[in-house]
């Protein structure tokens, strides 16, 4: 092949790794120092472009030039910076020490929100940015033209990485971040102010994405897809390299922007699933990524947790006269109802499931949707490709569920905090791209049609009993084994794992084993969903899939048994009232979400727990057998 | 009869040797304990027998059973109960709970999918905390217990798989004075009615001249002293390394 | 209480998690004065000094610095009233490199007072001056303790609270720790230091404090505890 194709290609790998590094560099800085996953970096990166492409308007209209273009990028940046520092006053600052899950659903809250406001403003078209003045050209490289922006874009990453690394060793700032990268409290204890360090380290980090979203402009329009795109590259590349390490993510940038290069040429069906791959297999090799330190503690680990308490006569009054009703439900409900009956149904197990692991394992997923897609498309592909009945379909979701959960929760469990989200994360972005990219067998972005119930199952009234008969077939035993030695020990690893160890538990065995469990409800659930739909396309499987469900479990309480269960329904329903009503449901959602994690940490059902006592039997009430 | 038998003993930590090549025996029914300054390796020492630590040389022999190297579970699994420095409970159980969840493993049933785990050897447990004291606590949840309590919480789960030998990592650190006696008389009675042995550490030299019948001393990794209370109390060297003169050369 | 006390604690009570480390705990630190608060292991010198210092919030107390109430503030503002804290572990910041460590710790002086400058303190602690460029992780145990007091100097204290200083130290070190905390007093600032190491203790306090299970069993000056073979037998010794 021509020698030259390939230098070509060497170049656009280092273009997309410079792109990748200025994108990710300031989300690792911001976790490096605050230790916080910041979902809400892709929603600076966004503003970057669509603030770079406002101001380039305006400047440009006003004196057409280079100094206008690159004063547009800017301010833009500035700008987001700016917002950064807003975001450090107004939501992170009440959240350094909550649990992992409450941090990330705040930012990702304010993805939502971000997302509507920039809706809004600007509309939900592409957005085409000016071309950069004098770098509209191409240059010849060994006989074939290469763009000159890229080639300028080459140069950015390593200009920027240069420049991080002087403020970070030529400034007392600079000094300071690296300082409580590696011990924050003794930088207190020396009297620096770890509130101001802090808001400076996000306008840094926001500036950073800022810079990144609004140098992207001349490549692609603005467009309101790009802030979660980035972010799960920016993951992939902190994870790799490393979280909290600059030159980390550098080298990670590097690996996955020329492996995106030549990739492409060598695999080319599968370039969606290679760079988390490549993330799978370095954290499994070093957990902590190339360059990356061991965290020192996990937030949740200080927390006592929550116990179980015997169901009180008021509570079992309470369950079956709930049951009654979902069983008289088919008389009164019309067609509609009926189907958000189901929906809802289906989601408090998928809710429950996760909950199964993280309020009662400490095993916090945030892929989740792998299991609950993967349970849905493994039937769907079944029916679709092989022609099986519904029946079997649906006893095979939980399986092929069951299986991955099985193969990547033993991956999983070895890490633990931020470190196995961003793993589980990856697992579920894995299954997104396959599904999204093997178009012969899963459809592809299209999905698979005509995924429907057998023929006696095909009225929605019968539909909706088997979904109940399954869902509270699958919650009731989930619910069962937390009450079992099974969920017990569990708990036991999730309190304290070194005493679990100590009297005969293998802690990660048995994370292996609750985990293993929950895919499979979760796979159920899935199972259950795509045949309530009929149809099923990827978006299953991503991310807002999995933050769902950590919402579900977060509006109804963690450390709750039946709090997913009533954080489903809201969830559900809610979704169901303002979508309605409102272009900006995602706005209104994020609200909620934020709202609750700020004001309500312990859900609903804890709410309620706390303030009736009789719904939560307290120890010293509980009916004890002799 | 021997019932634990260490011999040289040996871990390091990057460049750092926190024991070096510590041997000693331990004796059905005796109590014997570990002391030394801050960094000696006490708890390096006492994480290799328990299992959480894996030596760098050296063996670990119960009963003359090799058990080096093996993790904590399996540990256990050969009657080694452990109590930690910072106390270790299962905060989201209740007291009762907590022996039962240890009374399950050693019945092999932790992994029961059905059964309602906290009707499980409650009777068992009950009795177990009715020893150590605290039976009047056993609704309570650990997270709400007084310290000392959570103590005698692991002391109760410690010996609810019947164990040939407690390890125990500074008892009755965190404790008020008067409670830190209460407990070491306990423990002591426990020992003397199941003839089992103890190993422990502890800082309180109260607690260590009144409840150890052998003392081992280790300074900077090494066995420096080993014996009876009163021939530790009038050893040189030991005067030496707790009143801070510094007779060795540096590290 | 007399008026040259510059730091008061009284009544301290601290507990870690449920576990009781502090009962009732008072001393003073008189202004110039070097005072050692002598006791073994885990009996609970490190957690006074972290309670002055606000890096555990005493349950119950209070600790007053030249009058001024320090209680329940974040370490920050502690430090920046001019009490300065060297922890037993050192907490240099590793990929720091000497200089870098210090500069952490640079704060302005109080007005009419000399700052602490690197110069300055490498004429005090002459090993690091070679070091200045070296990461922080690749000096020995010893330099890595004198450079964890010059930082925390860098912030010009008025009081330093120095946490067992001489743990795990070769005697040669320990000389010059000597000479440089001697030096230290003659510049003016108070040291509440926290020790084990009766020697090390005998060659640079005034008074001491023997602290036991929580609480100060006895304190006077460092002459009569050396003279009084009972009391080291009863709480320092084995």
């Amino acid at each position: 092949m021509d020698p030259g194709f390939f230098v070509v290609q060497f170049l656009n790998g280092l273009a997309t790794a410079s792109f990748l590094f200025m994108a990710s560099a300031g989300l690792t800085i911001v976790f490096g120092v605050t230790r916080i996953v910041n979902f809400a970096h892709g929603s600076f990166y966004m503003l970057g472009a669509y603030l770079a492409y406002t101001l380039a308007g305006i400047f440009m209209d006003a004196a057409y030039g280079a100094m206008s273009f690159w004063g547009a990028i800017f301010l833009a940046a500035v700008i987001v910076g700016l917002l950064g520092i807003l975001l450090e006053l107004v939501v992170l600052r009440r959240i350094y020490d909550a649990p992992e899950l409450f941090q990330l659903l705040a930012t990702f809250a304010v993805v939502l929100i971000v997302q509507d406001l920039v809706r809004m403003t600007w509309g939900g078209e592409d957005l085409l940015g000016p071309r950069a003045p004098g770098l509209k050209s191409f240059v010849l490289v060994a006989g074939r033209r290469f763009p000159e922006y890229e080639l300028a874009m080459i140069f950015a990453g390593p200009l920027v990485l240069g420049a991080l690394w002087l403020l970070f060793h030529r400034t007392r700032f600079g000094v300071l971040v690296r300082a409580a990268t590696l011990d924050r409290e003794m930088v207190g204890a020396l009297g620096v102010n770890q509130a101001l360090l802090f808001t400076g380290v996000l306008f840094l980090g926001a500036f950073l994405a800022g810079l990144a979203g609004a140098l992207q402009l001349p490549r692609e329009p603005a467009n309101p897809y790009m802030d979660v795109n980035i972010i799960v590259e920016a993951f992939v590349v902190t994870v790799i390299g490393g979280m909290g390490s600059v030159t980390g993510a550098f080298l990670a940038a590097l690996l996955i922007g020329e492996l995106q290069a030549f990739g492409i040429l060598v695999f080319p069906k599968i370039t969606l699933v290679l760079a988390f791959l490549v993330m799978a297999v370095v954290l499994i090799v070093r957990p902590y990524g190339l360059l990356g330190r061991p965290q020192a503690e996990s937030h949740g680990a200080a927390r006592a947790g929550a116990g179980l308490a015997a169901g009180t006569p008021l509570q079992r009054g309470f369950w079956l006269a709930l049951l009654a009703l979902l069983l008289v439900l088919p008389l009164f409900a019309d067609e509609y109802s009926l189907k958000l009956m189901i929906e809802l149904l289906i989601f408090g197990l998928f809710a429950f499931s996760l909950n199964f692991i993280m309020g009662w394992g400490g095993i916090v997923s945030f892929g989740h949707a792998a299991y609950f897609g993967l349970g849905a498309y493994g039937a769907a592909l079944l029916v679709h490709h092989f022609a099986w009945p519904m029946e079997g379909a649906l006893l095979a979701a939980p399986l092929v569920a069951g299986t991955a959960a099985l193969v990547f929760g033993a991956l999983c469990v070895r890490l633990s905090g931020v470190y196995l989200a961003m793993l589980t994360l990856a697992f579920a972005q894995i299954v997104y791209a396959v599904a999204f990219q093997w178009v012969e067998f899963t459809g592809g972005d299209n999905g698979l049609i005509g995924i429907w119930p057998a023929s006696w199952a095909a009225s929605r009234t019968v539909y909706y009993y088997l979904t109940l008969a399954v869902s509270l077939a699958g919650i009731g035993l989930l619910w069962r084994f937390l009450y079992a030695p099974f969920g017990y020990s569990s708990r036991a690893v999730r309190d304290s794992a070194i005493r679990a160890d100590a009297i005969g538990i293998d802690p990660r065995y048995q994370r292996w084993l609750a985990f293993t469990v929950s895919g499979i409800a979760a796979g159920l659930g899935g199972g259950l969903y795509v045949f309530s739909k009929g149809n099923i396309d990827p978006e299953v499987l991503a991310i807002p899939t999995s933050v769902d469900a950590l919402t579900m479990v977060l509006i109804g309480g963690v450390e709750t048994v039946t709090g997913p269960l009533a954080g489903a329904a809201l969830l559900t329903l809610l979704k169901d009232f303002v979508m309605p009503l409102t272009l900006y449901w995602k706005m209104v959602m994020g609200v909620l979400i934020l709202g609750m994690v700020l004001a309500f940490p312990k859900g609903l059902v804890g709410i309620l727990a706390d303030r009736l006592p009789a719904l939560q039997a307290r120890p010293a009430e509980r009916e004890r057998p002799a | 009869m021997t019932l634990l038998r260490v011999e040289r003993l040996h871990k390091s930590f990057g460049g750092f040797e926190a024991v070096r090549d510590v041997g000693f025996t331990l004796e059905a029914g005796e109590r014997l304990a570990i002391i030394g300054p801050n960094g000696a390796g006490k708890s390096t020492c006492f994480n290799m027998i328990g299992g959480q630590l894996r030596p760098d040389h050296g063996r670990v022999l119960l009963d003359g059973e090799d058990i080096t190297g093996l993790p904590p579970r399996a540990v256990w699994r050969k009657g080694v109960g452990r109590t930690f420095q910072i106390a270790a409970a299962f905060g989201s159980m209740t007291v009762a709970e907590n022996v039962q969840m240890a009374l399950m493993n050693h019945h092999g049933r932790a992994r029961a999918l059905f059964p309602l785990a906290r009707e499980l050897y409650r009777e068992e447990a009950l009795a177990l905390l009715e020893r150590v004291g605290i039976r009047d606590q056993a609704e309570r949840f650990c997270s709400m217990l007084a310290y000392g309590d959570i103590k005698r919480v692991e002391l109760a789960v410690a010996l609810a798989h019947d164990p040939r030998l407690l390890l125990m990592d500074e008892p009755t650190a965190g404790m008020a004075p008067a409670e830190r006696h209460a407990l070491m008389r306990l423990v002591s009675a426990i020992v003397a009615e199941r003839g089992i042995a103890v190993l422990f550490t502890e800082h309180d030299m109260d607690v260590v001249f009144a409840y150890a019948d052998r003392i081992l001393v280790i300074n900077r990794g090494r066995l420096i002293a080993e014996g009876p209370p009163e021939k530790v109390r009038a050893d040189r060297e030991v005067q030496a390394i707790y009143l801070g003169s510094t007779v060795e050369s540096p590290a | 209480m007399n008026g040259g006390a510059m730091l008061e604690v009284e009544g301290l009570v601290t507990f870690y998690g449920r576990a009781q480390i502090l009962f009732d705990l008072a001393l003073e630190v008189a202004e110039g004065e070097v005072l050692v608060l002598m006791g073994r292991n885990g009996a609970g010198k490190s957690t006074t000094l972290k309670s002055i210092m606000g890096l555990v919030r005493p349950a119950a107390g209070s600790v007053r610095f030249r009058g001024r109430e320090l209680t329940g503030l974040p370490p920050f503002r502690i430090a920046r009233s001019g009490v300065g804290y060297v922890p037993e572990e050192r907490r240099i910041f590793a990929e720091l490199t000497v200089e870098e460590n210090l500069e952490v710790g640079r704060r302005e002086a109080p007005p009419g007072k000399e700052p602490w400058t690197p110069s300055r303190l490498y004429a005090l602690f002459p090993n690091l001056a070679e070091l200045r460029r070296r990461r922080a992780d690749r000096i020995s145990g010893g330099e890595q303790q004198m450079l964890a007091i010059a930082r925390t100097l860098m912030g010009n204290p008025e009081l330093l609270l120095l946490d067992e200083p001489s743990e795990g130290l070769a005697p040669v070190i320990v000389d010059q720790m000597v000479a440089a905390l001697t030096g230290l007093r003659q510049h003016g600032v108070s040291i509440l230091l926290s020790e084990q190491n009766l020697h090390f203790a005998g060659r640079i306090a005034e008074r001491a404090c023997i602290i036991e299970k929580g609480q100060i069993r006895w304190r006077g000056t460092m002459q009569a505890l050396l003279a009084d073979e009972e009391v080291r037998r009863a709480y320092l010794s084995v």
